[in-house]
């Protein structure tokens, strides 16, 4: 009998490889090779040994071969290789540290999001600083199909241990039906948000929905966001945005939507210009933001920016990130500019100060501003507090 | 026989004795001042040697025999080729079929290409080594094989020790990828063009023999000489000196680490919002992936605000030669050439000017260019809560790096280490260092990719510091961080025996090494 998980090889780092064999008669036996063994060593073996004890092993070897994995991915192989081994389906579940019990706002804003391969435990570590809105943790995708598994405990792990400094904390689930079983790893460790991929029927958000009603135990709502990423979806997203109240925003996947089409993704996206309309028109009649795809180029910052900077004119909300470089620019192209900034400050105060004078019309100078231009600058004004580009007390420090 | 141990000003426990000879505890910095004369090698007299100038010798061999290579003598090279060296193994080659016993290797620093040399240390041709131990002989040393103490010194260390006579070279052999058969030599052309050739600078005037060896033989004068022919006893042409390929380091790229490029920025941000980056500033950036993408972000905020930089220090890249060419800087004032951009750019550019460690780094000089650089980014592979630095010995006590120039470096008025708060599970930020290279009261600003630590000594920097958005955070605070992520390590275990000590740029010993216990094969 045998059971492993992981990955070794010299290459690999921040992860490691456990091996469990069968020695039966004799007392369990730990084999650690370990480049941080002489800092860790005693500490990996506690972990190890606890984690014989739960799945109640004996008469077992195991081999670690570990390349400076931090607890969560250690324990994360090691549950997986125990269950493989055992054939048991407990799950090893730390504690939330207290600085992963933090919720957000359903409609907090979400510039961008970075994506974080579900099964590389390496890029988890510091995926919160780079100061992204949200995070999202995959196991779609990026996963490949004989690693779902141990994925999946991965991520639930890593939405225990790890601090994403308060960035939204979403997964990735897999299409149905496996993403369900997604959803008893994840919806219990505080996942804000769950990304329903290739989503073409409202029925399939509200499967989603039921199921996390089910195992949720907590008072607030896990939040979905579809990705449309077929002809079909796009055809009805106006009912999948509105399948549950728990959908905040709305998303288009392109690769997918491209290949569904039979055409190349170009970088003037003008094969996908009636998709992404029909995204951005069917998400804002929903009440809910739409988001983009990723751009996939992260070499060129400058294209990056650019390529936010035409979303945010269309009407999207955010773009997805496959690279921390990406996160700087998207958010600067999702943000107002310095110029919108002042002239919407400007619109701001001669608002209120018709307000208080008591008067309907709101002028600068000799020039009357109409409402929605009103609108749209408070608007302006309260991204720019959110996203921290300007001072609560802004209007003390307004120069004209 | 142990090894008696006093306690240094720095609190650490240090040899008295070093391979037979009587060291100085550190005293503190710039406290210990020499007054004896320097030393000097023996007089020698033009009627000693050939008339017509012509000092060729037949082969290495032979120049080694006629130097009078036996026991117990301190042989030194350089490292101008860096892993492509070829002619220190072949040195050692020579002496081992001549049957010789207990050199000394006095090189700048080693490579891993001098794995080659182990054997040598095994069979007792070479007793020990005094220089930086790069890899697989650190690694040696560290586990207790090395005969004698491994003594680790900083480039200006190097020039320091020379000039004290505290190590007498008695042959000096260095490689010239160009010369004259009178023994002018230059790096900056020929196959194997390495740039300069500053590292034998002090060897050449104060070894007792002095050996040229190069592959590209010229027609007197070899002009420009760096090297000069005065001082050299004997020139070897040989087949090939370096592996031109290996001589450019491999760590000379842009880092794509995400991570790294973060703390390259935040660092970049930093020095231009607390004012470092003025117009007329000078920097010093190393070779790694980070240091690199610092000096990029730096051009790009010279490029944006019309700045420019009085001179760079260098290692010199492709980068920098950029920065000197688009006139973002007047001069670098190079130590060593990391590309054959930079070769290129030292020999067509006057304003790119070869310096030595003699000009940059020597403690025994009066002042050096070190103390005159505003910013100098350097690395650690530990740094403590009292802001003391680490770059010879990893966290497991394995002595697996050199110290270059970075401990000379610390003189300059602004000291920053952009490091990694972690390293895979292996905290940076630690409470103690395991090898103490570079008091804490020389280095000013921690730059990790999870908060900036400056020390408090410096509070003109947290002033500025404190009107910025950056994050700035204690050490303490760091060090909690980088333990509530990886854990808090364990002590490993290290014997009593001392394998190596790290000497301080005036020539005392700031710590020593312990040999790694060795429990398991895995």
């Amino acid at each position: 009998m045998k059971g492993s998980s992981g990955k070794r090889g010299d290459v690999v780092r921040a992860d490691c490889f456990v091996e469990v064999t069968s020695q039966s008669g004799s007392p369990n036996k730990i084999v650690l090779k370990s480049k941080v063994k002489a800092l860790f060593g005693k500490s990996i073996e506690e972990l190890v040994q606890k984690m014989l004890a739960f799945y109640e092993l004996n008469g077992v070897e195991v081999l670690v071969e570990d390349s400076g994995a931090l607890s969560f991915a250690l324990a994360a192989r090691l549950e997986h290789a125990f269950q493989k081994y055992s054939g048991s389906s407990k799950q090893f579940i730390f504690n939330l540290l207290p600085e992963n019990q933090y919720t957000i706002p359903g409609n907090r804003y979400r510039r961008s999001r970075l994506y974080i391969p579900g099964n590389n435990p390496k890029m988890m570590i510091n995926a919160g600083i780079y100061g992204s809105d949200a995070i999202i943790l995959d196991l779609e995708d990026s996963v490949s199909p004989e690693k779902k598994e141990e994925a999946r405990i991965l991520v639930r792990n890593a939405l225990c241990l790890i601090d994403f400094k308060g960035a939204e904390r979403m997964v990735r689930i897999n299409q149905l039906p496996a993403g369900l079983t997604d959803l008893e790893y994840i919806v219990p460790c505080n996942v804000h948000t769950v990304l329903i991929p290739k989503c073409e029927l409202p029925e399939q958000v509200i499967q989603v929905a039921e199921k996390i009603q089910q195992i949720s135990v907590s008072r607030n709502p896990v939040f979905l966001m579809p990705i449309i990423e077929s002809a079909l979806g796009v055809e009805n997203a106006y009912q999948i945005a509105t399948a549950s109240p728990n959908i905040v925003s709305l998303a288009i996947g392109l690769e997918d939507y491209t290949a569904d089409l039979g055409v190349q993704r170009t970088t003037p996206a003008t094969e996908s210009f009636y998709a992404r309309s029909r995204i951005v028109n069917a998400a804002h009649a929903a009440g809910i933001q739409p988001i983009d795809s990723v751009f996939s180029d992260f070499e060129n910052d400058e294209k990056v920016l650019n390529a936010a900077h035409e979303s945010k004119a269309m009407g999207f909300a955010g773009m997805g990130c496959i690279h921390p470089v990406q996160v700087e620019w998207v958010n600067r192209g999702f943000s107002p500019s310095e110029k919108e900034i002042k002239k919407a400050q400007k619109i701001v105060l001669a608002f209120e100060k018709a307000k208080k004078e008591g008067r309907a019309v709101v002028a600068i100078g000799s020039k009357m501003v109409d409402l929605p231009v009103v609108k749209r600058a408070l608007k302006t004004v309260n991204d720019a507090l959110a996203f921290g580009l300007i001072e609560k007390r802004w209007r003390v420090s307004y120069e004209n | 026989m142990k090894t008696k141990l006093i306690q240094n000003a720095a609190g650490r426990w240090v040899p008295e004795v070093v391979n037979g000879r009587e060291t100085t505890p550190f005293k503190g910095v710039e406290k210990y001042k020499p007054t004896a004369k320097k030393y000097g090698p023996a007089i020698s007299s033009c009627a000693d040697f050939p008339a017509d100038g012509n000092k060729l010798v037949s082969s290495l061999k032979a120049a080694l025999v006629k130097a009078g290579l036996t026991d117990g003598m301190t042989i030194s090279t350089h490292h101008h080729f860096r892993n492509g060296d070829l002619i220190a193994n072949q040195v050692f080659d020579i002496a081992k079929t001549l049957g010789v016993k207990d050199l000394v290797w006095f090189p700048s620093a080693s490579f891993p290409c001098h794995e080659h040399l182990i054997p040598y240390l095994e069979d007792g041709t070479i007793h020990h080594i005094e220089g930086s131990m790069n890899g697989p002989l650190g690694k040696f040393a560290s586990e207790g094989k090395m005969k004698g103490m491994a003594v680790l010194r900083s480039h200006g260390g190097r020039y320091q020790a020379i000039q004290d006579g505290e190590v007498k070279i008695d042959i000096a052999v260095i490689a010239a990828p160009t010369a004259d058969f009178f023994g002018n030599a230059t790096g900056d052309r020929g196959e194997a063009a390495c740039g300069l050739l500053g590292f034998a600078l002090a060897d050449s005037q104060y070894a007792e023999k002095v050996i040229v060896a190069t592959d590209n033989l010229v027609p007197f004068p070899c002009v420009p000489w760096q090297i000069q022919g005065n001082y050299v006893d004997y020139v070897v042409q040989v087949e090939k000196i370096g592996i031109p390929e290996k001589i450019v380091s491999g760590t000379t790229r842009i880092t794509k680490s995400p991570d790294r490029l973060y703390i390259a920025r935040l660092t970049a941000e930093f020095c231009e919002a607390t004012g470092l980056i003025y117009d007329g500033f000078s920097f010093q950036v190393g070779a790694g992936g980070t240091s690199l993408s610092i000096g990029l972000y730096f051009q790009d905020i010279l490029r944006k605000t019309g700045r420019k930089a009085r001179f760079i220090r260098a290692g010199s890249n492709k980068y920098a030669v950029k920065m000197l060419e688009e006139g973002l800087t007047d001069y670098i004032l190079d130590g060593q050439t990391f590309d054959l951009e930079g070769v290129r750019s030292m020999r067509e550019n006057a304003n790119h000017v070869n310096t030595s460690p003699f000009t940059s780094y020597n403690y025994h000089g009066k002042g050096n260019f070190a103390q005159l650089v505003d910013v100098v980014i350097l690395g650690a592979t530990e740094v403590d809560l009292n802001f003391n630095a680490n770059v010879v010995t990893h966290s497991d006590g394995y002595m697996l790096h050199g110290i270059g120039g970075w401990q000379n470096c610390l003189f300059s008025k602004c000291v920053i280490l952009p490091v990694p708060l972690f390293r895979d599970r292996i905290p940076v930020v630690v409470d103690e260092v395991t090898t103490l290279c570079g008091p804490g009261e020389l280095i000013d600003v921690i730059v990790t990719e999870r908060g900036i630590a400056i020390n408090p000594k410096r509070t003109d920097l947290i002033d500025k510091a404190k009107r910025t958005n950056l994050p700035v955070k204690t050490i303490q605070e760091l060090k909690e961080e980088a333990e509530r992520i990886c854990g808090k390590p364990e002590r490993p275990t290290l014997s009593d025996k001392i394998i190596g000590v790290v000497k301080w740029v005036d020539g005392t010993v700031i710590d020593s090494i312990k040999q790694v216990e060795i429990n398991d094969k895995t």
